[in-house]
């Protein structure tokens, strides 16, 4: 499988990256050269196979229901480019 | 007086112990090391010597009484990665531009819980992405190490290339570093230093900035296994706050560095033997065997089929990590932002600005892999993928083997800017291929020195352990630290 210009450009739109013209044949060069590295992946049989989701044998923790956490909005606002009231700012979202 | 900054972390402890001299006195000539040696090797991004000094009198009163932790008074360097309440924590990206966490990283609570002192924060790949420490926002770190008879700057390796450089270089007693496909053992590798990544699930992730939450793991970077194995049981434990960390009493990894290797089987995976490694990679390998064969161990060859397919699947499941850790970075909560013509476009552009070129490629490519109609056949693939490699690993140690011995790289450390790695991506990521599999089966890996190419350029051996038997690792590793007897320190020219 191989990306072309309008992937690039799509692709760029769902990670929310600003991709310019200028830079759309370099990308595509790139990301082709490590989806045909990936490629050779093709020549295992993994038929059967269970995909691995915990790499360690355990089944996650679980805790109560409760809060555990948190009273300190302005700590978590502290590092923001932009806040008010312990409110992080954004551009008008709804018109 | 003698050099302190030369002291290996267990002989700065012992000689603190006998007030031989002070925290203050340590952490002092530190603080002087960096300030002369830091504009030239940039592998620090931060320095905080208020911060210090205050930590070393803490120290000092300990001390005094006779009291303190396993590393009272130790002064050590922190990957930029980790952590650190009120002072830069930025992962060497422009994206987290003056980022300051109400936070400490549990890694590093532990550490100074133990009495450590912080020296500042360590320069590093791009939120970790990379071999060389050549896309840090920062600027690359310069490796300590030179070529015989040339001035010509090599690349320290990466992703911590600022703790193995600022380790190597006298710089800090250890340091702390994390590794995702090699990040560890591949510039302790390239510096001739010790650095071992842990069992999955050892050391909490807690308070690390995420690339891959499936791989990353903390350790340490050190210039002895002993200093490793000090650091790394301070550095481990279970922590409720990671879901993956692993309620496991943690020993002494110390008391297990002489323990030896007699009536160990040691495996040799025939598919490490990569076609066109060199010559001088093969002889210190097998000389690695003989090494260990003379303290009692057995070799044994093994085959773990899998091996070829460990980076390929690797490039799949880290960047697909990758792209959803990462989504957070979107100039609302924390660091950079750029003004759009609405939000979208805030978003686009603070990214675009935030990110460097490979960090981008990779989101790239993550984002990709788990789109509508292509996540069955790239992501849960590699995840299958995954499982085969992990079982190759448990059906060699069910056969008998204690631990497997390997390269660490297929190459010494390169040039800072080499030009054909610049222009292939792959070319780069294949310095990873003898380490990545490790991450891929959460298994514990360790990089030791054990012999020098024909330019004089530091090469290690790695050896891969059961899951949570690291103990066996620092034995091992010892023994070919002391065989190899090597010099491995660099000759100072900052």
């Amino acid at each position: 499988m191989s990306v072309d210009a309008a992937t690039v450009k799509r692709i760029g739109r769902l990670a929310r990256i600003r991709i310019e013209e200028s830079e759309v044949a370099s990308y595509q060069t790139e990301l082709n050269a490590i989806l045909g590295f990936v490629e050779q992946l093709n020549e295992i049989n993994v038929e059967g196979v269970e995909p691995m989701t915990s790499v360690t044998p355990m089944t996650l923790r679980r805790r109560d229901d409760v809060i555990s956490d948190g009273g300190y909005a302005d700590k978590i606002v502290s590092n923001a480019p932009l806040s008010e009231d312990n409110f992080f700012m954004v551009p008008k979202v709804v018109e | 007086m003698t050099d302190l900054t030369k002291l290996s972390l267990a002989d700065a402890r012992k000689g603190l112990k006998a007030k031989s001299f002070t925290a203050t006195e340590l952490t002092g000539a530190y603080l002087t090391a960096i300030e002369q040696a830091n504009p030239a090797l940039n592998a620090y991004v931060a320095v905080t010597p208020e911060q210090a000094l205050d930590m070393a009198r803490a120290s000092d009163e300990k001390l005094a009484k006779g009291q303190g932790g396993t590393l009272e008074g130790i002064p050590l360097g922190i990957k930029d990665l980790f952590g650190t309440k009120g002072v830069h924590t930025q992962a060497a990206s422009h994206i987290l531009d003056g980022f300051k966490p109400e936070y400490e990283s549990t890694v590093t609570s532990n550490l100074w819980r133990d009495g450590a002192v912080m020296l500042g924060k360590l320069n590093m790949d791009e939120f970790a992405m990379g071999s060389s420490n050549e896309t840090s926002y920062y600027g690359p770190v310069i490796s300590p190490f030179r070529a015989e008879g040339s001035n010509a700057n090599l690349v320290p390796g990466g992703s911590s290339g600022g703790s193995a450089a600022a380790v190597s270089a006298w710089l800090c007693a250890g340091a702390t570093a994390t590794d995702t496909g090699g990040s560890i053992r591949q510039p302790a590798a390239f510096t001739g230093t010790v650095g071992i990544k842990p069992t999955y699930g050892r050391c909490s992730r807690w308070g690390v900035v995420a690339f891959a939450s499936s791989l990353d793991q903390a350790g340490p970077i050190a210039r002895t296994v002993e200093d490793a194995a000090i650091m790394m049981t301070s550095m481990s434990g279970f922590d409720p706050k990671d879901s993956t960390s692993v309620d496991l009493a943690v020993p002494d990894f110390a008391a297990a560095v002489e323990r030896g290797v007699k009536g160990l089987t040691i495996g040799v995976p025939r598919e490490y033997r990569m076609d066109g490694m060199p010559q001088e990679i093969e002889k210190l390998w097998q000389q690695g065997l003989e090494w260990l064969k003379a303290e009692g161990a057995t070799v044994k060859d093994i085959s773990l089929p899998h091996t070829k397919y460990a980076l390929p699947a690797y490039y799949i499941v880290a960047p697909a990590e990758a792209s959803s850790n990462l989504a957070r970075y979107d100039g609302v909560k924390y660091g950079l932002r750029v003004s759009g013509k609405d939000i979208t476009d805030m978003y686009e552009l603070t990214r675009a600005a935030g990110f460097g070129r490979e960090v981008k490629r990779r989101i790239m490519i993550g984002t990709y892999v788990l789109s509508a109609g292509y996540f069955d056949a790239y992501y849960v693939k590699a995840q299958k993928v995954r499982t085969l490699i992990k079982k190759d690993f448990e059906d060699a140690f069910h056969a008998g083997v204690d631990a497997i011995l390997t390269p660490a790289t297929p190459s010494a450390a390169f040039g800072v800017g080499d030009e054909a790695l610049a222009a292939d991506p792959v070319a780069m990521y294949l310095n990873d291929v003898f380490t990545v599999t490790v991450n891929m089966a959460g298994l514990p890996g360790i990089a030791v020195p054990a012999g020098k190419d024909g330019a004089g350029l530091p090469l290690g051996l790695q050896l891969i352990g059961k899951p949570f038997d690291e103990e066996t690792l620092f034995a091992a590793a010892r023994v070919i630290e002391k065989a190899a007897g090597g010099d491995f320190a660099p000759k100072a020219w900052w």
